[in-house]
């Protein structure tokens, strides 16, 4: 398994978990002076916590020729800071049988540790002194730099399917930062320098822009001192600079053809939908239950079993988001079989959400998936924190408590309703990977 | 395989290197970590029983690996556990499907080297429902031959596209150079020739003679009393015919003499590096030795040696790391790492570098004790979700680690000096008889290896 299977199974799990918590949420929300908002969770079932720090700041703050700006300050979070110098910040973590890790995406920034309950303080220290204190030193970044290169030429220069999946994106959207990737062009990459990711760091890392959310074994009367005691003194930064970009309503079919060095070929089209904090994000979400959840799911059945022309299919809807981004299906071709023919079976399967109602077992099936999810998700203290985060940092971690419910009373007709208002041809995005020989 | 692009979602980019240590625990658990049962039809059940979340997660391990396959067959053992869902006397594929996502449960059977698993993961309220279904899918499959066809189709179409996948290609070279016909060294080429001649008997023979109630591990984790398990799972298991216990002949891996390179040819950016040989097996009693030995070396992420040189030092690399894999033979262990072709010989220099360092010299004092402070101390994060405590479980039964392994394992990690790490070093790592697959732009390359 390499790294990024590992990542795309972590995100899958958070997708099927979406559904956690439901009405008691048990999280007590504080906001202190300073701007910082905490949020904590006990959940006592075993011996560990996890505490992590949501900044709202990922690629859509980023400018044209300078994209990977916020991955790559990410990647410095970890070269040393005022009273952790180079070197020192995972090994104090793991010294402390803890695990370290953080992860950028188009809108925030998210950094973690996982401890034994009686180490949580230890995070607190070392997040609240790279807060304020980061060293940036210049031929670490440079180094660093070179490391991120590594990455973009593993995950994307040398993976034809993902090198296809980001000129769609950069396709789909127009007006908007969500066409750039998170790890940035390699040419931007190139460009950066230490003052730009300084600035940077200095604009978006603050208390004002930031969550802290503890899920675990802890006594939240005693834990939320210790936040103060740590985070209370750090001055509220300027106000961030607002996003104003908006992405003009789409006017006809885009595609873009990626041919590269590839075994099978690919498909993936992206419609542009709301977000969670729209209504329609609940209908939305059950028809992809329906559409690519599970061996059962219409993608599977019948572009992989019953007609066997697609090696893998599925459908994700990208809801947890500041601004609307794509609802993707997707398939990747079975050898001997024609790209057109796999993609006509996709939009077959669209359009037959779009002219019949869902089943009445296909919906309740959508919503005890989405039931079971919320019950099993209380499984991991991480994911639950990695949920409050993402809603929060996106919208409002209360959202999230009105999840269930809202699944619970989407109708046939609602899932009918929004698979033609958002699924048309003239709203779509196609990417398509075609395999060619080089000499 | 099918899942495989199944979440672009959100396009996380996760930067370091998660540490997920090859192992387990501290002294946090006083209450034993579970009980072992055995039924009369031979089932040996490990019982952790867990009332937090109205849930249950079941782990089976089943002597149905790919080391029991007869010769010339590689690839049958997986097959056979991935057909064992596609159709029951009882149920078609579709049905079994329907069954289990109706209830938001997983269901799931696969293949592996020394073992096949089957998992389940159900609501407490659907316990019967999905017994039901695992214990069907294990007794009565019927491998009809439209789906014995499909799941070849699939799995040949699954090994044609990873070719795409660097890292699986390395990977594979570097496998069957270091066991040779050794059943850890079947590769997908292997699967990929083979298949097309399969027959349904061979299925049908493979499920005879290896699936049965003697050879299984089931470990139960989850909102679930004794008395309530033991008695489903007689009842579901009833009539369940004994499986074989036949051993196969093993070859041994090839002898290394010298450094062997493989040199494969790839029109892309990074050059890809596996460096190793045969390592230990889970049994071996220098196994705590090795691990603490391999994190100081390349196990122990941003506190290891390679990821300190050749990624914080010298940023060569995105991901460079060591592992020693312990199964029930002695597993592989491998240094492995990409980096732009341009930089792949001063990579491998690196490599050597760090591999001849920890076989001369002592590691520190303060390298041992954050180590030992890791492994001991990261215990209960191997231990905090019911997933995590089942397969715990099953380690414990299949390795003889005994239910005290959590409150043994610090005595165990602490035990271990500098000289015992010089020692396995040496014993375990040898630098002039290893393997080095290097895939990539050889031209760009210029191995000088």
């Amino acid at each position: 398994m390499t790294r990024l299977k590992k990542m795309m199974v972590t995100v899958l799990l958070v997708l099927s978990a979406s559904a956690s918590f439901g009405q008691e949420m048990k999280v007590s929300e504080t906001i202190l002076p300073n701007g910082l908002k905490v949020l904590l969770k006990e959940e006592h079932k075993s011996p560990v916590v996890t505490f992590q720090i949501w900044y709202r700041v990922g690629a859509r703050n980023e400018q044209l020729g300078k994209t990977g700006m916020s991955h790559l300050l990410e990647h410095m979070m970890f070269k040393g800071s005022k009273n952790y110098g180079p070197k020192q910040f995972s090994q104090v973590v793991q010294r402390n049988g803890g695990n370290d890790n953080a992860f950028t995406s188009k809108d925030y920034t998210a950094y973690f540790e996982n401890f034994a309950a009686d180490r949580l303080e230890i995070a607190m220290e070392l997040e609240a002194d790279r807060m304020q204190n980061l060293l940036l030193e210049p031929k670490a970044f440079l180094s660093e730099r070179d490391v991120v290169k590594e990455e973009r030429r593993m995950r994307y220069e040398d993976d034809p399917t993902n090198m296809m999946v980001e000129q769609m994106m950069a396709t789909a959207f127009s007006a908007h930062p969500y066409q750039w990737p998170v790890i940035g062009w390699m040419a931007d990459l190139g460009n950066l320098t230490r003052d730009d990711l300084y600035q940077h760091y200095r604009t978006y890392y603050a208390p004002n822009n930031a969550t802290i959310v503890i899920v675990g074994d802890f006594d939240a009367k005693k834990v939320l001192p210790l936040v103060k005691k740590h985070f209370g003194s750090i001055p509220r930064g300027p106000e961030v600079p607002k996003v104003g970009a908006e992405e003009p309503k789409q006017q006809g079919e885009k595609r873009v053809i990626v041919k590269q060095e590839a075994e099978l070929p690919a498909i993936f089209a992206g419609y542009k939908v709301p977000t969670i904090k729209h209504p329609d994000a609940y209908a939305l979400n059950v028809l992809q239950g329906i559409l690519s959840s599970g061996k059962s799911s219409r993608l599977y059945k019948s572009l992989i079993y019953d007609k066997q022309i697609a090696l893998y299919a599925g459908g994700d809807y990208d809801d947890v988001s500041v601004d609307p981004h794509l609802f993707y299906v997707y398939a990747g071709v079975m050898p001997g079989k024609s790209t057109e023919e796999v993609e006509k079976a996709i939009y077959a399967e669209i359009e037959r959400l779009k002219n019949d109602p869902v089943t009445d077992e296909e919906l309740q099936k959508a919503k005890n998936q989405a039931e079971a999810s919320f019950v099993m998700s209380q499984d991991s203290v991480f994911y639950q924190a990695m949920l409050l985060g993402q809603y929060e940092t996106v919208a409002n971690w209360k959202l999230f408590g009105q999840y269930l419910d809202a699944i619970r009373a989407v109708k046939k007709e609602d899932v009918q309703r929004v698979a033609k208002a958002y699924f048309t041809e003239d709203n779509r995005t196609v990417g398509i990977l075609v395999p060619v020989k080089k000499q | 395989m099918q899942n495989k692009r199944k979440s672009i979602k959100l396009l996380i980019i996760i930067v370091m290197v998660a540490i997920f240590a090859a192992l387990p625990v501290q002294v946090n658990a006083i209450e034993p970590l579970g009980k072992r049962i055995v039924l009369k039809n031979g089932m040996v059940l490990l019982l952790s029983e867990k009332h937090e979340i109205p849930m249950v997660t079941v782990s089976m391990a089943i002597k149905a690996g790919s080391v029991v396959e007869p010769g010339g067959k590689p690839g049958l053992a997986s097959l056979t556990a991935s057909l064992l869902t596609q159709g029951t006397a009882k149920r078609t594929a579709s049905q079994i499907s329907r069954e289990i996502d109706f209830i938001g449960g997983s269901l799931s059977v696969s293949g592996g080297d020394d073992y096949a698993s089957a998992g389940l993961r159900v609501l407490k309220k659907d316990i019967k429902t999905g017994f039901d279904l695992l214990s069907d899918v294990l007794m009565h499959p019927v491998f009809d031959q439209k789906e014995i066809d499909r799941k070849v189709k699939e799995t040949l179409a699954a090994i044609q596209q990873q070719k795409e996948e660097p890292a699986v290609i390395a990977g594979e070279a570097f496998t069957k150079a270091v066991f040779g016909s050794h059943p850890y060294g079947k590769t997908s080429d292997d699967v990929a020739a083979f298949l097309p001649k399969l027959v349904r008997q061979d299925v049908l023979d493979f499920y005879a003679r290896r699936y049965g109630p003697n050879d299984v591990i089931i470990a139960v984790v989850g909102d679930v009393t004794e008395k309530e398990i033991v008695s489903l799972l007689k009842e579901q298991f009833k009539g369940w015919k004994n499986a074989e216990r036949t051993e196969m002949e093993r070859t041994k891996p090839p002898v290394i003499g010298s450094v062997i390179v493989k040199k494969l040819d790839k029109n892309i950016t990074q050059a890809n590096i596996a460096m190793g040989h045969v390592g230990i097996s889970r049994e071996n009693p220098d196994y705590y030795a090795v691990m603490i030995m391999n994190y100081i070396l390349g196990g122990g992420g941003f506190s290891s040696r390679l990821m300190d040189n050749i990624r914080d030092n010298r940023g060569l690399a995105y991901d460079v790391h060591s592992s020693f894999s312990a199964q029930k033979d002695p597993g592989p262990f491998r240094a492995w790492m990409q980096t732009k072709s341009e930089s792949a010989n001063e990579s491998i220099d690196e490599i050597f570098k760090e591999l001849k360092r920890i076989r001369t010299e002592p590691v520190s004092e303060k390298e041992l004790a954050d180590a030992k402070a890791y492994l001991t101390g990261s215990f209960p994060l191997r231990m905090d979700t019911y997933a995590k405590i089942a397969g715990m479980l099953t380690a414990i039964e299949i390795y003889n680690l005994g239910m005290d392994y959590p409150q043994k394992y610090p005595a165990l990690i602490n035990a271990v000096t500098r000289e015992d790490i010089l020692r396995v070093a040496k014993k375990y790592i040898d630098p002039d008889r290893m393997v080095i697959v290097v895939l990539g732009n050889q031209e760009k390359i210029k191995l000088k290896y």
